[in-house]
């Protein structure tokens, strides 16, 4: 990063900041932020590439601290709690919106608990299989699911898992109850998928992209509204006749209750400039992702996620019957 | 020939000033961090990660590949001389080297296992360059059956690691077990025996109990009688080891590489038992069995070399499949993922560059290792001459800094504590610690899979016979409880004819 790109970073989020008296104050030391999941996943992935530009922007090192555990809401709750001076932030992806229901004795409540700063990205999945399963197309998988629901299986990566999540949409979909089988992690359940001990699974196209572009796995739709520019002949699960499967690992920026209104609002200059940031965007298209939109990368963008997610999900899990705790 | 090109490219990387100097870094510091008890290279990775973000990809692969092995070696120095090991792999190591260094052995110990772990470095290395991909094909054959069989065979190995009582070692594999469910148990989603506190959902952490029930169980010993410490004080023995040391040395290191190589290449914790069943074959095949927890050579330079063969083989499945086979491989998928690569099946072909340049680093790597180890083995015995009132507190605070370091988790230094009064307990009762820590490993991966293999088998346990490769794994288990059980069989009737003459 240049010295002027740094410059003009910084005077962009003042511009942006209305009240420059503590927007001026704000940031004087590092900003710790928390990732609840461990160091080297697909969250700490995103949480580490938008930090950089963040910091850069803020003028302030953003440190990323890994508090995993018990699905996320260890390191959320340990924001929930944090002094509200905009020097602890979290990163928290759609089980955000799932933990109220999977967990219902959690320790804090995700509505009330946290300001918002913005959505970050919206990472889609892909539904997948071993690479010698018979069907073709997406509807042939569906019309071969239904057949086999007796022999066919699911890999996930554990409750309240986005692959758990999606994978709960796909049967509720089907209507067809198929045998799913939990993983410690997608990285153990793609293993298996690979060599073909396992049928099915759908996962974010952080951990499949390379391995469909490889032929080592078969992917047969996208769970995205549109088609995706990685694979543009991978139909989406609208197309493939399962409308309503849409379903995407959103990740949003949070501080704690409390942190001040011009603290938030500088936050969330800095995250629409990292996410403007022509190297984040090309990071997060290898991924098979993108950006959000900077109009979704606002507190107002980030609330509406969360409330339509909490909402969402929330019959789902209730008809699967499944908790976490 | 294909091979000796893509060699070439990889040294020719590997070997470019900026990329040596890179290594150089991630094998110090990664002996630094294994030197200090209970910060592991996963902390030290996770902290560094920022870092790396602005070298060349390659550079800072090779530097955190570095990172990794270099806490392999430096492990085994905490291990041997304060019997306090940062990783399950260096566990095995403090059963003899620490024997060997209260007999004043500790630099013969600590040059065997530095000598085992470059042989085994060595080969591994060679190992991955040539058969990575054949290799990653077994390793894609293991499913829920063959891992429950692979953890049956380990676990009733783990018998044979006792050197007292069958009986103790048994209910220690149990109580290993038994700790190792706690947690959230993955199908169901219930938190089991977590005293209803949320910081244990995800089970006890590893790193906290090794340094409880080994490291501060062994300080709380030492600070009962004067005359234990004045046997490591004073008394340091010949720094390096004999022709007779090294002529005993060199066929428990062969196997123990060969063995290493072939369980490092399991992704999800094949590594694990490496070193742990070298040790177990060495002491079936020794002729004097009874030396084994009294300071074995044998006990050191298998599973050193074990472990190493295993560290090293482990990045075939990261390299080959993109697939980390545990925590460190995970966070270098993670700095390969910032760095724009994504790992998966292409990247040998995409980037021949980087996958044969970290290969051809870790045999410099390991060769730098053991150039800087072999001197600095003096350094590091005599700091066993410090006071131990100076010692045990500076140990205490780092293994307090390391643990929490893992998950800046409160509730894992309680865990230090109970389990340091818990194996200060064990000691007093003559129980071993090793096969507990094995139990503890393996006991939530045989349960995970054995669930997993009859959801697999739609509940017919007949998938763990049909299945060659495991039916193959659960005969050998058979062999090894055959062969444990024989001794002390014959003993019996040896006895019985002894009382008839």
């Amino acid at each position: 990063m240049t010295l002027t790109k740094t410059l003009a970073g910084l005077a962009a989020g003042t511009l942006l900041s209305t009240t420059a008296a503590f927007a001026q104050a704000y940031p004087e030391r590092q900003i710790t932020m928390v990732v609840p999941f461990s160091a080297g996943g697909p969250t700490d992935t995103v949480g580490r590439l938008i930090a950089e530009r963040m910091s850069a922007d803020l003028g302030q090192q953003i440190i990323v601290e890994n508090v995993g555990g018990a699905g996320g809401t260890l390191g959320a709750g340990q924001v929930a709690g944090a002094e509200a001076d905009g020097y602890t932030i979290l990163l928290h992806h759609i089980g955000m919106a799932t933990s109220p229901t999977l967990y219902r004795n959690l320790a804090f409540n995700p509505l009330e608990a946290f300001e918002y700063v913005g959505l970050v990205t919206e990472v889609p999945m892909t539904i997948v299989a071993r690479k010698d399963l018979e069907p073709t197309d997406f509807p042939g998988l569906v019309a071969y699911v239904k057949e086999n629901a007796d022999t066919i299986t699911m890999a996930n990566a554990g409750i309240g898992a986005a692959s758990h999540l999606c994978g709960m949409l796909f049967m509720q979909a089907l209507d067809a109850p198929i045998v799913t089988v939990p993983y410690k992690g997608t990285g153990p359940a793609m293993t298996e998928l690979l060599g073909g001990q396992i049928d099915l699974m759908c996962d974010q196209t952080t951990n499949t992209t390379e391995q469909i572009k490889g032929g080592t796995i078969k992917a047969y739709a996208v769970t995205t509204p549109a088609r995706l520019a990685v694979f543009p002949d991978l139909p989406t699960v609208s197309e493939g006749g399962m409308p309503g499967m849409e379903v995407s690992v959103w990740h949003g920026l949070y501080a704690p209750k409390g942190t001040p209104a011009d603290v938030v609002e500088r936050l969330s200059a800095s995250l629409q400039s990292a996410l403007a940031d022509p190297g984040i965007a090309e990071k997060l298209g290898e991924l098979g992702t993108a950006p959000s939109p900077a109009a979704d990368a606002t507190p107002a963008g980030l609330k509406a996620k969360l409330e339509a997610e909490i909402a969402r999900w929330k019959p789902v899990i209730e008809t699967a019957g499944v908790y976490a705790d | 020939m294909d091979l000796i090109s893509n060699l070439g490219l990889g040294f020719a990387t590997a070997a470019s000033p900026e990329n040596l100097l890179f290594c150089l870094i991630g094998v110090i510091l990664g002996t630094l961090i294994g030197v200090l008890p209970g910060i592991g290279a996963t902390a030290t990775i996770a902290m560094l990660l920022p870092i790396t973000f602005q070298l060349e990809p390659v550079s800072s692969l090779i530097m955190l590949a570095g990172i990794y092995y270099g806490a392999q070696y430096g492990g085994s120095t905490t291990a041997i001389l304060i019997n306090m090991p940062g990783e399950s792999s260096s566990a095995v190591t403090a059963i003899d080297g620490y024997q060997m260094a209260r007999r004043g052995k500790a630099g013969t110990a600590l040059a065997v296992a530095a000598l085992g772990s470059f042989f085994a470095g060595t080969v591994a290395t060679l190992l991955v360059a040539l058969f990575a991909p054949p290799l990653t094909v077994i390793a894609l054959k293991f499913g829920a059956a063959e891992y429950f069989s692979l953890m049956v065979l380990g676990l009733v190995s783990a018998i044979a690691l006792a050197h007292g009582s069958i009986l103790k070692a048994l209910a220690m594999v149990v109580l290993g077990l038994l700790l190792g469910l706690v947690g959230t148990d993955i199908y169901t989603g219930t938190p089991r025996f977590t005293l209803g506190i949320t910081e244990y959902a995800d089970g006890l952490n590893f790193v906290a109990l090794a340094v409880g029930v080994f490291g501060i169980a062994e300080i709380l010993r030492n600070l009962e009688g004067e005359q234990d410490r004045t046997v490591l004080g004073t008394n340091l023995g010949g720094l390096f080891p004999t022709r007779e040391d090294l002529k005993q040395m060199v066929a428990p290191m062969v196997r123990g590489t060969a063995l290493g190589s072939i369980l490092g290449i399991l992704p999800g914790g094949g590594a694990v038992l490496a070193s742990f069943a070298s040790y177990t074959m060495e002491k079936r095949l020794s002729d004097r069995p009874q030396d084994f927890g009294q300071g074995a050579i044998a006990g050191v330079a298998g599973p050193e070399s074990a472990n190493n063969a295993g560290a090293q083989t482990s990045f075939i499945p990261l390299l080959t499949l993109g697939i980390p086979a545990n925590p460190v491989m995970a966070l270098m998928v993670g700095a390969m993922i910032i760095q724009g690569i994504v790992p998966g099946p292409n990247v040998a072909t995409e980037q021949p560059a980087l996958f044969w340049g970290i290969i051809a680093s870790m045999w410099i790597g390991n060769l730098m290792l053991v150039v800087l180890n072999l001197p600095l083995i003096g350094l590091w015995v005599r700091l066993l001459k410090v006071p131990y009132h100076v010692l045990f507190p500076i140990i205490m605070a780092f293994c307090s800094i390391g643990v929490y370091s893992v998950n800046s988790n409160v509730y894992d230094l309680f865990a230090v504590a109970f389990f340091g009064l818990l194996g200060y307990a064990l000691i007093k009762l003559r129980c071993e610690p090793a096969p507990l820590l094995l139990g503890f490993v393996l006991g939530p991966m045989l349960e995970e899979n054995l669930r997993r293999a009859m959801i697999l088998g739609r509940g017919d346990p007949s998938i763990f016979v049909t299945r060659p490769i495991s039916a193959v794994l659960l005969a050998l288990t058979v062999g090894v409880l055959v062969v444990v059980l024989l001794p002390s069989i014959r003993k019996k009737r040896d006895e019985v004819f002894v009382e008839a003459d």
